[in-house]
């Protein structure tokens, strides 16, 4: 069950196995393991067999699309048409959404076959998939761990064999996060590359779609199907897609690679530390030049992405209001109390506390000092970027300050939670493409070492990422109890 | 009344022609039964995203060419935070600090002669909300999100008319010009071209500009001039009475004849105004102005000048042909079949034609008369066949569908009798049958000749023509 | 940066919340600590920089006038809570 997406299609193709083997393989995994991982909100199996049927009439006729076959789960943030899609929320909870969402419309294209919805963080808030109206999940490497978040049910299903790839979105780090503290392979891409339409959105100007999987080769295939123009979303880019699988391999001779020293300073767990320069050791022996770097501005980027994204998220909620769709409250008596009662029924602590954060931004007499302030630092932390991408190939850095912290560890603190996101939320602020990629181990639990590129290099980080996984072997490894 | 002063502002907020909505590809189209031409970017679902129509930044841009107005290279649109059920995103997505069209102006005629000039502060894009009803069920309130996301472009003027009159004149003529520009088909009744008023009072010579009152739900020119008469009243005897003018919304109630404060909608709402971030800066170029400019058609300001200068109308005349397109379009393909006849072709359109499609309550594209229809007859007239008396008589037929003027002066034999012969005999006729008058005109009694006249007609059934009768009688009766 | 409870009711009626009375004071408190953290913004001077909206500076795609969209009321009012003739409904609006 360790399969690769790459080995899945090679097997399919040579008939060494079906899809709906494959796919009844995985969803008797799920039914075995997801109660004690609780990765998986909804389980569509009546529909992933149907997808499986056709894709092996398909590839009987050799007609097949690309991923052909392939199990994937599904973040619950993206619509799927007729299946529920909650977002880890009361609210949604009764939501069958009524259209697919262009990255579901894609997949569905290419052939994928699709397992389930994943739990997650309520509305994408969170950095540990403790936020769910369903409950938390597990990571696999210690169930008493956090995976992560808020794409905590991805990562995990990823990570324990119960799919060989998710789909997850990252506003602030929450596919980078996750796959570190799992163990798996996870990439952001830049802002535009992946359509938003049908992806929920929590902070418009930041999130983005992105797959899981067990090494970059297949995030690379996965990623092929989510990117590319839409239509229907202004904010996609009709920059072309290059192809990405055919990117791997090149090599890194002479690639320089940053590390910038606000990544390396105190707050960093020194063994984390060491467990860095290990991985930074072998891209030196492929060839990789290393240089010092420094992105000032980078502690400001937790307030400036808290307002932001509180700000946009306050005004992204407003339309769960049980008028058309979603959780009411039961007997109102007037107008307001309809709207308080299903909102204040429907919505969790903590998007509560977003969302009047971001009432409270936006709010007169305080949209200067806190809206404006954020997006002028972000545009500084945006220059940061550029002045180092004049000077380097990428960027690198551990993805996170800590390994899987213990469930319940940090929910008392809010404020704590947000520190996690050190090292990821600059990216989504400036808009650039980030991936983790696991590299080491301490105390058993996983450790993610993070790249960043310049705008629209997808490819060259899934080349760097491939590289490096061609002479270690960490994004192989699996959980004792998942073998 | 008279130590003060009234000021008034207007926002109209004008629904743009296009096919589909501002953000989605749904249908404006009117009447639609209830939630049918709502998709899911309309509905405000989660996950779905707007993207901006084309043909809306080129009408908004073809009204900011026509005023004269300011174009920024560089718009944005911005979110308008505030609940209410006919508002699914619970957010509106409007224009904020950087409108689409900036400072204007427009000249206005409130009476005749009159000319002032209006300033436009901005003219911007927004969304429309749905419609709630409220008499459907017996305790709930429903909701029809098919007008949800229609464009609107609210036109703001500033705080410039002094009186209702001018307001109206205001009105009637950004109403004519977004009709002329084709961007809105200007229909009240249906709700696409909507004036609040902003209302306050001064007394003369104040600086300072009293508190003011927003007047809503005003939907026709009468109810307009109204309006605001009955809240200019209002504001004045509360201040004489000692008290002071709200800052509020109030709904005019067309039955009463009466503005009413609105139930506390106006909780000073903090409308959270942000960039909205699933939509981009709009950019403009200097060419995308310049082409909007050469397309644009001859406007009703250019248009009335011509008649004027070029056709030798009346400036009143020229105002009221080229107040609707339609009117001047009209008027324009007519005078093209019998040239020259400018002052007397006007007087048919204002006069006859327009008392006739308004008693029918017609609008002049529906008229049963056509231009060529009309050119025709005024030829007649020019050409004496016919006299302007007969041609009533001719036009009233033309109306009830009997055919052409030329058909029907021939099937009634209404042609003018020109023959000066024939004016002759009858005139020696009604000489010879009336001693006593013609008498008491060779006697000095001028007035006299009326009758005879008028006896002329009669034996003509009206077909002698009036100036050669005239012209003969005098000199037959000479003494 | 400290609120007050008068602050956290008024900001969760503009949000349209229902926040249970028991649950007020530790809304006040966790506000306000986000808030802290917020105000270290204020450690830097931004003025003179121009704020930044999108990541990519891009501008409007702009779509054709034509309608693309077509009935779909049944499917989209199947998954509403109250819906009759056609209309959503809600609690009476007066106006």
């Amino acid at each position: 069950m360790t399969r690769s997406i790459s080995d899945i299609r090679r097997g399919l193709a040579a008939g060494d196995f079906s899809s709906v083997e494959i796919t009844q393989d995985y969803l008797s995994r799920i039914a075995q393991h997801n109660p004690a991982l609780n990765c998986f909100i909804s389980v569509t199996g009546d529909i992933a067999l149907e997808q499986a049927r056709q894709a092996d009439a398909a590839l009987a006729t050799g007609e097949a699309a690309v991923l052909a076959g392939v199990p994937l789960a599904h973040k619950d943030l993206f619509c799927t048409d007729g299946v529920r899609t909650s977002c880890g929320s009361r609210i949604l909870d009764n939501f069958i959404a009524p259209y697919d969402a262009t990255v579901i419309e894609r997949f569905k294209r290419d052939g994928a076959v699709m397992l389930g919805k994943t739990n997650m963080d309520e509305f994408a808030m969170g950095s540990s998939n403790e936020n769910s109206y369903y409950g938390s999940v597990a990571n696999p490497w210690n169930t008493r761990h956090v995976p992560g978040g808020s794409s905590g049910g991805s990562a995990a299903a990823v990570a324990a064999g119960l799919a060989p790839g998710a789909t997850g979105t990252d506003t602030g780090g929450s596919i980078r996060q996750p796959a570190a503290l799992c163990g798996v392979t996870g990439i952001k891409p830049t802002y535009g590359r992946v359509s938003r339409y049908g992806m929920i959105a929590y902070g418009s100007s930041l999130d983005q779609g992105g797959p899981f999987a067990r090494s970059a080769e297949d995030c690379a295939l996965l990623l092929q199907t989510m990117s590319g123009f839409d239509p229907r979303d202004s904010t996609s880019t009709e920059q072309a897609v290059p192809d990405y699988s055919a990117g791997l391999g090149q090599g890194i001779e002479g690639l320089k690679i940053g590390l910038p020293k606000e990544y390396f300073a105190e707050g960093l767990d020194s063994r984390i530390a060491g467990v860095i320069e290990t991985a930074i050791a072998e891209l030196r022996k492929l060839g990789a030049e290393i240089r010092d770097i420094s992105l000032p501005n980078t502690s400001l980027s937790i307030p400036t992405y808290y307002v932001i994204a509180m700000a946009e998220c306050s005004s992204n909620l407003s339309r769960m209001d049980g008028v058309r769709f979603g959780h009411r409250a039961e007997n109102p008596v007037d107008l307001e109390d309809l709207y308080k009662r299903s909102r204040g029924e429907g919505f969790g602590a903590e998007v509560k506390r977003r969302i009047m954060i971001g009432t409270y931004a936006l709010s007169a007499g305080y949209y200067d000092a806190y809206y404006l302030k954020a997006q002028q630092l972000r545009r500084m932390i945006k220059q940061d970027f550029q002045q180092a991408f004049a000077d380097v190939d990428l960027i690198l850095g551990p993805t996170t300050p800590e390994t899987a912290f213990e469930l319940g560890a940090k929910t008392d603190d809010p404020v704590s939670m947000y520190l996690q996101d050190i090292y990821t939320i600059s990216l989504n602020l400036a808009g650039l493409p980030g991936m983790s990629l696991p590299v080491g181990f301490l105390d058993g639990l996983p450790v993610g070492m993070q790249l960043i590129g310049d705008y629209f290099d997808e490819a060259g980080l899934l080349n760097a990422a491939h590289c490096y996984q061609q002479v270690t072997d960490w994004h192989l490894q699996v959980p004792e109890a998942f073998r | 009344m008279s130590d003060w002063e009234s000021v008034i502002g207007l926002e109209i907020h004008a629904q743009l022609a296009t096919k589909s909505k501002i953000f989605s590809g749904a249908s404006t189209a009117f009447g639609a039964e209830p939630n049918t031409q709502a998709c899911a970017v309309d509905l405000g679902l989660p996950g779905v995203l707007p993207v901006l129509n084309r043909e809306v930044v080129t009408m908004a841009i073809r009204f900011g060419v026509a005023i004269d107005a300011e174009i920024d290279h560089h718009s944005v649109f911005a979110r308008k935070n505030y609940f209410y059920p006919d508002l699914p995103k619970g957010y509106q997505i409007s224009q904020f600090e950087l409108p689409i069209v900036g400072k204007g102006h427009i000249f206005i005629s409130p009476s005749e002669g009159e000319h002032k000039e209006i300033g436009i502060t901005r003219a911007h894009l927004e969304e429309d909300a749905g419609k709630s009803i409220h008499d459907q069920f017996p305790d709930q309130s429903g909701i029809d999100l098919n007008r949800a996301g229609t464009p609107l472009l609210e036109i703001v003027s500033e705080p410039d008319m002094r009186s209702a009159k001018e307001a109206v004149a205001y009105a009637r003529k950004i109403h004519s010009l977004v009709r002329y520009l084709e961007i809105c088909d200007g229909n009240m009744q249906e709700g696409s071209f909507r004036c609040d008023a902003n209302v306050s009072v001064r007394r003369k010579g104040e600086q300072k500009l009293g508190t003011r009152a927003e007047i809503k739900n005003i939907n026709s020119f009468r109810f307009l001039e109204r309006a605001i008469n009955y809240e200019i009243e209002r504001q004045i005897e509360l201040i004489e009475d000692g008290g002071s003018v709200v800052q509020e919304t109030r709904l005019y109630d067309s039955e009463r004849d009466e503005t009413r404060s609105m139930r506390s909608k106006e909780e000073a709402n903090d409308y959270r105004y942000f960039p909205d971030p699933d939509l981009l800066p709009v950019a403009i170029t200097d060419e995308d102005i310049a082409r909007i400019r050469a397309e644009l058609p001859e406007l009703p300001e250019q248009k009335k000048q011509r008649y004027v200068d070029e056709l030798g109308l009346s400036d009143y005349n020229a105002e009221l042909l080229t107040a609707s397109r339609e009117t001047a379009s009209f008027f324009e393909t007519a005078l093209a079949e019998v040239p020259g006849q400018n002052a007397l072709l006007a007087n048919w359109v204002l006069g006859d034609l327009a008392g006739a499609l308004n008693k029918a309550n017609l609008d002049i594209n529906d008229s049963p008369i056509t231009p060529s229809m009309l050119a025709q007859l005024i030829s007649r007239i020019a050409d004496d066949t016919i006299s302007g008396k007969i041609a009533k008589e001719v036009f009233e037929a033309m109306w009830q569908g009997e055919g052409g003027a030329d058909e029907i002066i021939e099937a009634r034999g209404l042609k003018q009798i020109t023959d000066s012969g024939a004016i002759e005999s009858l005139i020696d006729a009604v000489i010879a049958a009336n001693p006593d008058q013609v008498e008491q005109f060779r006697a000095g009694k001028d007035k006299v000749l009326g009758f005879f006249v008028g006896q002329v007609m009669k034996q003509s059934q009206g077909k002698a023509n009036p100036g050669q009768v005239n012209a003969i009688l005098r000199e037959k009766l000479k003494p | 940066m400290t609120l007050k409870i008068d602050d956290v009711r008024n900001i969760a009626h503009l949000a349209r919340l229902h926040i249970d009375e028991a649950d007020i004071d530790r809304y006040v408190a966790d506000l306000s600590s986000i808030l802290d953290l917020v105000d270290q913004m204020n450690q830097v001077d931004s003025s003179g920089v121009a704020p930044l909206s999108n990541p990519l500076d891009a501008t409007q795609r702009l779509r054709d006038d034509e309608v693309t969209e077509s009935n779909q009321r049944d499917k989209f009012q199947a998954i509403a809570p109250d819906v009759s003739q056609g209309f959503y409904r809600v609690p009476k609006v007066i106006e």
